[in-house]
């Protein structure tokens, strides 16, 4: 389980880092937005990735650890915001600038059209 | 009502921006100006009360919920927090009546925005959690998105754009700092974690060392230390100038971090991970000073070359941090103190400039004289003294107390050549500067048209503001000095922190 999930952490950073660094503002929000769930997997993890423990107290001896998940949950609901707010920065962007290149311009003319 | 005080600097602005949201004030532009700077008086009034109290009977911890440390989320007011939540309420009440000059009409919802601005500042300032801090950070950052395009243009949109994106990664690299911390540490109470630093064994010391050096570049990022600080420049120029004054105490809140990170969990008492991070940090403030000073020299407008004396001052501050003394901690707070009020100046200053000028705008080029010489000559004269450091103003005492901090310590040799050779940097740059925009007329009359460009009666009240806190901050020299010695101290004081926030929650 463990080199499952942590695969599945390390293949969603890549993802995401690569996308970053593209040059147009719609693979940087989708990059932003898989370093976001990468994120969000790596922060439930650091309560320790266990099976079948009990979430409420007094049920059993054995229980999860609450706090990974409430700050997951407030990771969540920051990230959402933040990435609905980029995205509507973005379609701005590309209104006044007139392209969706990050720097506001393209580099060169032949470059027209490709992602 | 006085052991609720500690959480009053971050709900009043709070309450404040929603009140502005709602009909009497959301709908009429004066009633909204009048309330806006009503409450950014009462949050000041506040935090001083808050910094009277601290400075009376020490460290006070609110448990919010009552909820005691390290299970439930704590409110610290130390005196390095109180005294940085007085300045950015001070900032905020000088920016808010700055901007009902007309500033805030240029788009929606300045003040209500720049209440969440404070909130967030505030509660970074005042939290004890690693989370918490994160939360906060994200408060402020939201609000300081949307006030970067606050009346913006193209460019603007593009600055916007890439700040944006910047602090959207820092953010995810906060929080993957923060799981690997958590995972090892068991607890995000900042008190609790200096606790359990320093008893860490054996593959654990690495996990933690990386965590904690993730944050560093969270916090690098956010203080625009030397690789990260690319963004700085273009940002602070291209926002609204009010905007950009408000956003001199933003850095701050990173150096804040780094100052509160790395001397308390992990400072000199963090076992194999103590000051881990103080040779990175020291290297990167001294190359930061170096290129803030290159940025100086080659600034083509007032407000870029603002900018750049932002990113000198971050250098001089995390160069004090890595140096790790109560006496350098002192001088940096005192310093701190200074260079943000200064910075705002200077922005508010660069505004004015430019709306006398006509086309140059604030250009150091030859250009039209500006219409009322007297006053905008007389302030810039005090803001240019006080941000070169040169008696009598408060960078003088700043400056000698960084350069006896670290007199005769092995930093001596390196920092006192780049420190005094950036202070003649800033002093070339900002006197040609100064020369150019007041002396340098391409026509000698000052067109009628510049009539309705007078300074409004709120903007002279709020550049006074911060111009004359220089002069006070000269005359109340040596109380501020025991304060800041007294503040350094507590923050170097290891073992109370620890006891204060552990046992002291109530």
């Amino acid at each position: 389980m463990e080199l499952l999930y942590a695969s599945c952490v390390g293949l969603l950073v890549t993802c995401g880092v690569f996308l970053i660094l593209r040059a147009r503002t719609f693979p940087v929000v989708l990059g932003l937005t898989m370093l976001s769930y990468a994120v969000n997997l790596f922060l439930f993890s650091s309560g320790r990735l266990t099976l079948n423990k009990a979430a409420v107290l007094g049920y059993a001896n054995e229980y999860a650890d609450p706090l990974p998940q409430a700050l997951v949950l407030t990771a969540i609901v920051i990230g959402f915001a933040m990435t609905a707010f980029v995205v509507i920065l973005a379609i701005r962007g590309r209104a006044d600038l007139g392209n969706d290149h990050v720097n506001g311009q393209e580099i060169s003319n032949n470059k027209k059209g490709k992602a | 009502m006085i052991q609720h005080l500690t959480s009053l600097p971050v709900l009043l602005p709070m309450l404040a921006a929603v009140i502005l949201l709602m009909p009497p004030c959301g709908k009429s532009v004066p009633i909204r100006r009048v309330a806006s700077v009503i409450f950014s008086s009462i949050t000041l009034a506040a935090s001083l009360l808050l910094l009277a109290n601290v400075k009376d009977s020490g460290t006070q911890v609110y448990a919010i919920g009552d909820w005691s440390a390290p299970f439930g989320i704590v409110m610290v007011a130390d005196p390095l927090s109180v005294l940085l939540v007085s300045l950015t309420s001070f900032l905020g009440l000088a920016c808010a009546l700055y901007a009902c000059a007309g500033d805030d009409e240029r788009g929606a919802f300045f003040h209500p925005l720049l209440q969440f601005l404070i909130l967030g500042v505030n509660g970074a300032f005042l939290t004890g959690d690693m989370f918490n801090l994160f939360v906060f950070f994200e408060v402020l950052l939201i609000a300081s998105y949307a006030l970067l395009m606050h009346g913006g243009d193209k460019h603007n949109t593009r600055a916007a754009l890439q700040y944006v994106i910047m602090n959207l990664v820092g953010s995810a690299i906060f929080l993957i700092a923060l799981g690997t911390l958590y995972g090892v540490l068991g607890t995000l109470n900042m008190a609790d974690m200096a606790h359990k630093v320093t008893m860490l064994q054996g593959d654990d010391i690495y996990l933690a060392k990386i965590g904690g050096l993730l944050l560093l570049v969270v916090f690098a990022l956010k203080g625009a230390l030397l690789p990260l600080h690319l963004w700085l420049p273009n940002t602070y120029a291209t926002a609204l100038p009010v905007v950009a004054a408000l956003f001199a105490i933003m850095t701050k809140v990173g150096v804040y971090s780094i100052m509160r990170v790395y001397t308390m969990i992990f400072g000199e008492h963090a076992g194999e991970l103590s000051l881990m991070a103080q040779g990175w940090l020291w290297w990167l403030a001294i190359a930061t000073i170096l290129v803030g000073a290159i940025g100086v020299m080659a600034s083509q407008d007032l407000r870029k070359l603002t900018a750049n004396l932002v990113i000198v001052s971050v250098g001089t501050l995390v160069a004090m941090v890595a140096v790790q003394t109560i006496q350098a901690s002192a001088a940096a707070i005192y310093y701190l103190v200074h260079s943000t009020l200064v910075s705002a100046a200077l922005f508010l200053l660069a505004d004015l400039i430019a709306r006398q000028r006509g086309k140059v705008s604030d250009r150091i080029t030859a250009g039209r004289p500006v219409t009322q010489p007297l006053l905008l000559g007389g302030c810039f004269l005090l803001a240019a003294v006080t941000v070169i450091g040169m008696p009598p103003l408060s960078g003088f005492v700043a400056k000698i107390w960084l350069l006896k901090a670290t007199f005769e310590t092995e930093y001596t040799m390196v920092f006192w050549p780049v420190y005094l050779l950036a202070s003649l940097a800033v002093l070339l740059a900002v006197s040609k500067t100064g020369s150019t925009l007041f002396w340098h007329h391409t026509t000698t009359k000052t067109p009628d048209v510049a009539e309705q460009n007078r300074v409004h009666p709120a903007q002279y009240c709020a550049l006074l503001m911060l111009v004359l806190a220089s002069p006070m901050m000269v005359i109340f020299a040596g109380p501020l000095s025991e304060y800041s010695l007294m503040t350094a101290t507590e923050l170097h004081n290891f073992a109370n922190n620890l006891s204060v926030v552990l046992e002291g929650g109530q």
